[in-house]
């Protein structure tokens, strides 16, 4: 193998990389405040308000029920609006963060669910406010349970940077099709897949040992 | 003045477009340093009563008052500190699973932004009353049940409040946990002067440790006073069915038979004296012991029996004089159903 593909390939790399912690972070920038208010304004959350609730329900549901692949181009006159251009690791951001963000949002908004409602009532007892529940008993108690989200929607966000790869997105989605697919170079596609997996299982695996390591309910003394 | 007053407090809750009465007209003093239990069957309405008694839960009508502050005057923010100043203790212990043992009980302090090495010092302290010192860095899963009311007694008691409420807070221990969660909290009550509202439906509890008592039944207060009062003279078939348990007391007494049925109550005085041996042999009549219990009331053991009485009604008059003039209290009994 050739210098240049080699080069090609750690390009591809770091662009898919970028893509996909930078989707990752913009989304959750969204989609954190859209799971917590998901969760508040819901019928048993902290401030039930079933019209906001029901609106913020139905954006989240309706943008995540267009595939990826038609939100991309759907995307395309407002993400050159953004970025300047429609094409690019940077300009697949724009609809990675549209696509992951109710995404998130609902992954957000279970995994605060799940905190016993006990211990919010007993943080009530105390005198705690909301913006103190929120931040020092829902997303510390629900913690483990949004790590684990994390780790899903990041994996899940890889596989749609590659995705993106078919219309000129950038990183190794796009040189496995632009060489495997159109050139017939199948020793190349494979690297690329090859190294789609191994990015994914250590984030999968990252993810996880973070999640267990800060998990302090199961752990026997 | 007392400490927490109700006043006609109702609440109404609406569950899919019809409407439940869980409170009606209830009034209730409480006074500092009480120990005051508040016991009925399950859906009664007590847990909503004493989560009004920190407006966690808003009344639909009456009123709350904490040392004469109606709660309803409060602003949010005003509320919240009149919160902090009232600890609670649940069933669940509703502790925070991600935090350790020390971490809880520098929740409440956190709350109110109380510096970090102030706050543990005084967490420690606490730890040590409720003694659990050495389980400060322990997390949670690893304490039984009791640790766990333990940590959250030490929790509740860091704002250093003058009242606690515990809602059903040995329901879910075992009968010797129970007890020494039940000393610890007379303990707290004895040294810190607290005042404390149990929420009960074990009569056991309430005879252990409270001093006064509330029996609610439907959402309605139907009795209160004193425990020994209520324990000896008690009025409403609530009271008398918390008292001595439903199956045992009505069914040996219908399927004997009997006409009439006493209860008496020894106490102390009484209980040295042979006096239902001396009444048989002095009035040469027969009674029927149909049901006995010992109960621990505030330290002291306290005596009941249900009797059956001969069908001369003469005759059970004498027997009733009889045991009267010896010092005990007796009441009739009827079957209620």
């Amino acid at each position: 193998m050739n210098e240049q593909v080699i080069k090609m390939l750690l390009e591809g790399i770091g662009d898919t990389l970028y893509m996909t912690f930078g989707s990752v972070l913009l989304g959750y920038a969204v989609g954190l405040p859209l799971g917590i208010l998901l969760y508040v304004t819901g019928k048993n959350g902290l401030m039930p308000h079933p019209l906001l609730y029901r609106i913020l329900d139905v954006i989240s549901n309706l943008i995540r029920s267009i595939p990826f692949l038609i939100l991309l181009i759907l995307l395309i006159p407002f993400t050159r609006m953004i970025v300047g251009k429609s094409y690019g690791s940077t300009a697949t951001i724009v609809p990675l963060v549209v696509c992951a963000a109710p995404y998130i949002g609902r992954v957000v908004e279970s995994a605060l669910n799940e905190v016993d409602a006990g211990v919010i009532e007993a943080a009530r007892s105390m005198g705690a406010g909301l913006t103190q529940i929120i931040f020092k008993v829902l997303l510390v108690e629900a913690r483990t349970s949004l790590v684990t989200g994390f780790t899903i929607t990041t994996g899940l966000l890889l596989g749609y940077s590659a995705m993106s790869g078919t219309v000129g997105g950038g990183g190794l989605g796009d040189i496995a099709v632009r060489y495997g697919y159109y050139r017939w170079q199948t020793d190349i596609m494979i690297i690329t897949v090859a190294l789609l997996i191994l990015i994914f299982q250590i984030i999968q695996m990252v993810g996880m040992r973070v999640s267990a390591r800060l998990d302090h309910r199961k752990r026997k003394g | 003045m007392s400490v927490i007053e109700i006043r006609k407090l109702t609440k109404r809750f609406t569950v899919e477009g019809s409407t439940v009465v869980a409170l009606d007209r209830v009034d209730l003093s409480i006074e500092a340093g009480d120990i005051y239990g508040i016991i009925g069957m399950s859906g009664a309405g007590k847990s909503t009563l004493v989560r009004s008694i920190n407006y966690l839960e808003k009344p639909t009508e009456g009123s709350v008052l904490i040392d004469g502050v109606d709660l309803a005057s409060l602003s949010e923010k005003e509320l919240r500190k009149k919160r902090s100043e009232i600890g609670m203790i649940f069933q669940s212990f509703n502790l925070l699973e991600q935090r350790s043992v020390l971490g809880n009980v520098c929740f409440p302090l956190e709350l109110q932004g109380i510096r970090k090495k102030e706050a543990q010092a005084k967490a420690r302290d606490l730890l040590k009353l409720v003694g659990l010192e050495d389980k400060e860095k322990a997390y949670p899963s690893q304490l039984s049940g009791g640790q766990k009311q333990r940590v959250a007694i030490a929790r509740a008691l860091a704002t250093e409040p003058r009242i606690l409420l515990c809602d059903e807070a040995t329901s879910a221990l075992d009968p010797q946990t129970t007890g020494s969660i039940l000393k610890l909290l007379k303990e707290i009550n004895e040294k810190l002067g607290i005042t404390i509202v149990i929420i009960t439906h074990q009569m056991s509890v309430v005879t252990e440790i409270c001093t006064r008592v509330a029996i609610i039944d439907n959402g309605r207060l139907v009795e209160s006073g004193s425990v020994e009062q209520i324990f000896e003279a008690p009025g409403s078939d609530a009271a008398k069915e918390l008292i001595s348990g439903k199956e045992l007391r009505y069914t040996p007494v219908k399927q004997l038979h009997e006409n009439r049925k006493i209860r008496i109550v020894f106490k102390e005085n009484s209980a040295y004296e042979p006096v239902l041996a001396n009444a048989i042999l002095k009035l040469q009549l027969p009674i029927n012991i149909l049901r006995a219990d010992t109960r621990n009331i505030g330290g002291k053991a306290v005596g009941e029996m249900i009797l059956g009485l001969p069908d001369s009604e003469q005759a059970g008059e004498e027997i009733i004089e009889y045991l009267r003039s010896a010092g005990l209290t007796v009441t009739e009994e009827n079957d209620n159903e």
